[in-house]
């Protein structure tokens, strides 16, 4: 009976369950037992979403679209929810990451939230996790923009939490670029609907190429260009990015670096590829033209830039900017296999970057920051963690065996069908410049002698196991997608497939 | 049984568990350095016995699909067979050696040793093993990565900058050029395997086969051609054992062979000949060579010096290989095979004097000879095959590059293999020399009365491998038969 609603319950379980949290006994107060309440209650609606949209993965791969009409209202006039493959794989990345960022979460909230705001944290926590999940499900335009901002308003405050006062200003930077981000947005489909009168997408899509000599489409489409940029940062609209996840708190960082940007991807293919149709984007509104030299540069600037970080969750921060170069370039090249790469690398990335983070996690929960000096001796003393970061790290340089070295062969394999010369070689020379920062942590956690802190009486111990556990899962991750690609490139291939029909 | 042993991934499987071994028993040295001898025997007699095997029907075996149309697969063929030879025998006798020498210097942290040692030793038979080009190049990959630990394995500033070195060329050279040209090579053949006569016949212009070799060659940086050759020396912060085994015979040798496999089986001889691929790279390698060889003339500190001589030897393989003749490119195999016994004994050589008396510079050995016997006439011996001298290993492979040479016709090549002759006793012969003809150094008297020959673990292993490179000369026939289908399909 359920499984026909199984479309809205991936919405709406998060989104009652958020104020829910907030009500649960003992909320909000100083109370551990009540923090620990919140927690478990977030972690179980996480699971819930993630065995949701496992259902869902497999409903679309056994029967194809699932179409939800909302309130029983046909489509195109009421809301339709929508979920193709391609829906299907980002609400898969989005509630496993999810899932593995509450699991880690108790211990490190605890000590980095004010007591009396953790059971608040969560219900925002699971407010963003509506949100990312809804923009992905929807198959209404509009409705994609309602719950765009219910992630983003969730994720200034879970930002503005952080731990350093600097958290403030990065959640305030934010605010103000995703805002004009989402306006564009708004913009873009305010004139669309001015246009067309309809909000549905796949109604939008019939419509589109009649309107082709209209002016007003085609500042639409400039609207929506700029504003998902903005979104997905992009380079240059990427500058709220490196602050925003250096002082969110920990478990934010590592939610919204697998999740937030990968979700703007989303709608970046979900309103060129979908709404546009890729004839249109790349042959009438010529996309490519802009995104391979911003992509290029994004992956040459902010991967050099990373080079000379010191604080590591900025440099990773950096790193995650260049890395959506890699993801855009792919779209860029405008054939079916350069955005399969670009999907493949949105997959795999998830779960590196994630997996770093969540190790950047570990550490600031034992030495308090995440300093590269700092990390001097941490081999030794945090060994599991620091193993992690390096073999998450020889996947985002993408060594073979790792999920890293699929995206990257099939990158270039796409660069190069198009003799995209200059695109291969930003490719891989990015791979250099990810070794030259990678290794930078790597020389001084096991190559530097750890500054003396035995007169303050602390000695550094591993991370605890209920951190550990998702850090390897992700570990685990990365090296299973790196020699079996059956599901990984198998659900990219038919999502795109369908996209491109 | 045949059925289950015909996997050829029991090669990687065989030093993995010898690494789980050495880990599990961290605690008692003993029973640790036993594993790790007793398993370097049963992977010598599981290679041995595969030599049975590749008369018969030995089809690829795949190991897992990454995707569809990419595959880790493995498959006997004459030339990986010798190199997982050659490295397996060597690397019993570089563990007694490295017991002797990991103990005589007191180093740290010698399980971590013995388990990457392992690791080292499984990832170049994968890449012995492989069926194909992405097989070669993941383990090729791991190779660079395992050894790392090993070249920094004294954790100090020097290390940490060679190893800066070592990883920087050898990924830089891998993933920029080596990836690029094996995805190119996919998109042209629509195919990455191994097969007689090559896969890019006719797929590829002249311009196309020479971009496309040299970019793979330069892409090898295991190789060491110039100018990619500066991580061989900066490795050397290693310990001995490790220079010894890894960069005379693993590493190095996992790069030259990788450059027989990509000529033979990618672009097949034929082909290369024919659409003078290899016509950038043949020059770069003579160059290589003899600069190499003056290089080595300058330097003082000892392993330097073995280090920029395995450097210019290396180039002779890849010349075998660019001449594109079946009997250079035999040569050139020959070659990986007579300089491994050569080399390694060199290095076992410097070992074992650092070892006794902490002496690292070729000036410091005067009068050595007398005290250390043993270690000095190997050294002799070993000079003379790497020279290549009969009746020495050496002299064969030598013989059958300059005949490749001459049937090319290339006598500019053949002209520098002669000068590179004469500077190989350069640099080599005044070592020996200087151990057995001058007098001890008298400002260093308080010292030498104590010097004697490095411990039995570290001066046996250098006598086999020198005595080797003296019985395998009356041996090399039945490697070159051995050898022979690989290069006339």
């Amino acid at each position: 009976m359920l499984t026909q609603h199984l479309a809205v319950l991936q919405v709406v379980v998060p989104l009652i369950s958020a104020p829910l949290c907030a009500l649960l006994p003992l909320a909000g107060s100083e109370n551990k037992l009540g923090n620990k309440l919140a927690w478990l209650f977030a972690t179980l609606v996480s699971l819930t979403t993630f065995i949701i949209a496992l259902l869902i993965a497999k409903e679309v791969s056994d029967h194809g679209v699932i179409s939800y009409q909302l309130g029983g209202w046909a489509p195109p006039w009421g809301i339709e929810y929508r979920i193709d493959h391609l829906s299907a794989y980002i609400l898969l990345i989005v509630s496993a990451i999810a899932c593995i960022t509450m699991l880690a979460a108790q211990k490190s909230v605890e000590k980095e939230i004010a007591h009396e705001k953790i059971s608040l944290f969560y219900s925002a926590f699971l407010l963003c996790l509506t949100g990312l999940l809804g923009v992905v499900v929807t198959g209404d335009a509009f409705n994609i923009f309602v719950f765009l901002e219910i992630s983003s308003l969730s994720s200034y405050v879970l930002i503005a939490l952080g731990n350093d006062r600097k958290a403030l200003t990065a959640s305030y930077q934010y605010l103000i670029m995703g805002t004009i981000g989402a306006t564009f947005i708004l913009i873009g489909i305010g004139l669309l609907y001015m246009l067309t009168g309809t909000l549905n997408i796949v109604d939008l899509q019939q419509r589109i190429p009649e309107l082709l000599s209209s002016r007003t489409l085609h500042a639409a489409f400039a609207f929506f260009t700029v504003g998902i940029s903005l979104k997905l940062a992009l380079l240059p609209l990427h500058l709220w990015l490196p602050n925003a996840y250096a002082y969110a708190p920990s478990m934010i960082t590592v939610f919204l670096s697998a999740t937030a940007t990968k979700v703007s991807l989303y709608i970046l293919f979900r309103f060129f590829f979908g709404l546009f149709s890729n004839e249109i984007t790349f042959e009438e509104f010529h996309l490519d033209k802009i995104l391979i030299p911003l992509s290029i540069l994004a992956i040459l600037i902010a991967s050099s830039v990373a080079v000379f970080q010191n604080n590591i969750k900025r440099m990773f921060a950096y790193s995650s900017v260049a890395q959506i170069g890699y993801m855009t370039l792919g779209i860029g090249l405008a054939t079916k296999s350069g955005s399969i790469a670009g999907m493949l690398h949105l997959f795999n990335h998830a779960i590196i970057k994630g997996g770093l983070f969540l190790a950047m996690a570990c550490i600031v929960f034992r030495t308090g920051s995440v300093q590269l000096s700092n990390f001097a001796g941490l081999g030794k003393r945090m060994p599991w963690t620091m193993a992690a970061i390096l073999l998450l790290g020889l996947g985002l340089i993408g060594v073979p065996f790792t999920a890293g070295f699929i995206s990257k062969w099939y990158l270039l394999i796409a660069a190069l069908e198009q003799n995209n010369w200059l695109a291969a070689t930003v490719i891989v020379g990015g791979s250099l410049l990810a070794v030259m920062y990678i290794w930078k942590i790597i020389e001084h956690a096991y190559f530097k002698i750890p500054i003396s802190s035995a007169s303050e009486g602390q000695v550094i111990s591993e991370a605890p196991f209920t951190m550990l556990i998702p850090l390897w899962i992700l570990v685990a991750a990365n090296f299973y997608f790196g020699v079996n690609t059956s599901f990984s490139y198998g659900f990219a291939n038919t999502a795109i497939n369908t996209l491109f029909q | 049984m045949i059925q289950t042993l015909q996997h050829y991934e029991f090669a990687i499987l065989i030093p993995l568990l010898g690494g789980l071994l050495v880990l599990l028993f961290h605690n008692h040295e003993n029973f640790r350095e036993a594993c790790s001898i007793v398993i370097g025997i049963v992977l010598f007699l599981y290679i041995v016995q595969l030599i049975g095997l590749t008369s018969g029907d030995n089809t690829a075996h795949t190991l897992l699909n990454i995707t569809p149309t990419l595959s880790i697969t493995f498959h006997l063929e004459p030339l990986g067979l010798v190199f997982a030879l050659l490295a397996s025998s060597l690397w019993i006798i570089t563990t007694i050696y490295s017991i002797g020498y990991m103990r005589g210097n007191k180093e740290k942290n010698q399980t971590r040793f013995y388990v990457f040692f392992a690791m080292s030793i499984a990832s170049t038979m994968g890449i012995a093993f492989s069926a194909n080009l992405l097989t070669l190049f993941i383990f090729y990959e791991t190779l660079t990565l395992c050894t790392y630990p090993l070249v920094t394995h004294k954790q100090n500033q020097e290390a940490q900058s060679g190893g800066r070195t070592y990883l920087g060329i050898l990924l830089s050279t891998s993933i920029l050029f080596f990836l690029t040209a094996m995805v190119v090579t996919w998109l042209h053949a629509g195919t990455l395997d191994f097969l007689p006569g090559g896969i890019l016949d006719s797929k590829l212009g002249p311009l196309g086969a020479l971009l496309l070799f040299t970019l793979f060659m330069f892409g090898i940086g295991k190789a060491a051609l110039m100018p990619f050759h500066r991580w061989l020396p900066a490795a050397m912060v290693a310990p001995t054992p490790v220079s010894a085994l890894l960069h005379a015979v693993a590493v190095v040798k996992a790069g030259v062979f990788t450059v027989l496999k990509i000529s033979v089986y990618i672009f097949g001889i034929d082909f290369i000949a024919t659409q003078h691929a290899a016509d950038v790279i043949l020059w770069v390698a003579v160059a290589t060579m003899l600069i190499a060889s003056i290089i080595a003339l300058t330097k003082n500190n000892l392993k330097a010096r073995l280090a920029y001589s395995t450097i210019s030897q290396l180039s002779y393989i890849v010349v075998g290989a660019a001449l594109a003749s079946p009997i250079a490119a035999m040569g050139g195999a020959l070659h990986m095979v007579t300089h491994a016994f050569g080399k390694i004994t060199l290095f076992f050589c410097a070992g074992a004097i650092y070892t006794a008396t902490k002496y690292t510079q070729v000036s410091q050995l005067d009068g050595l000879g007398h005290r250390m016997p043993f270690t000095f006439t190997a050294y002799l011996v070993a000079a003379i095959s790497v020279i290549g001298l009969p009746p020495l290993i050496g002299s064969w492979s030598k013989w059958y590059l300059m005949e490749g040479s001459i049937s090319t016709q290339n006598y500019i090549v053949l002209i520098a293999f002669s000068l590179s002759t004469l500077l190989n006793c350069a640099y080599l012969l005044p070592i020996a020399l200087r151990g057995f003809f001058n007098p001890l150094n008298s400002n260093l008297d308080h010292q030498v009365s104590g010097i004697k020959e490095a411990p039995l673990a570290c001066v046996f292993p250098l006598c086999i491998t020198a005595l080797c490179t003296f019985l395998l000369f009356f041996y090399m026939q039945t490697v070159y038969d051995f050898l022979y289908p690989a290069f006339n399909p």
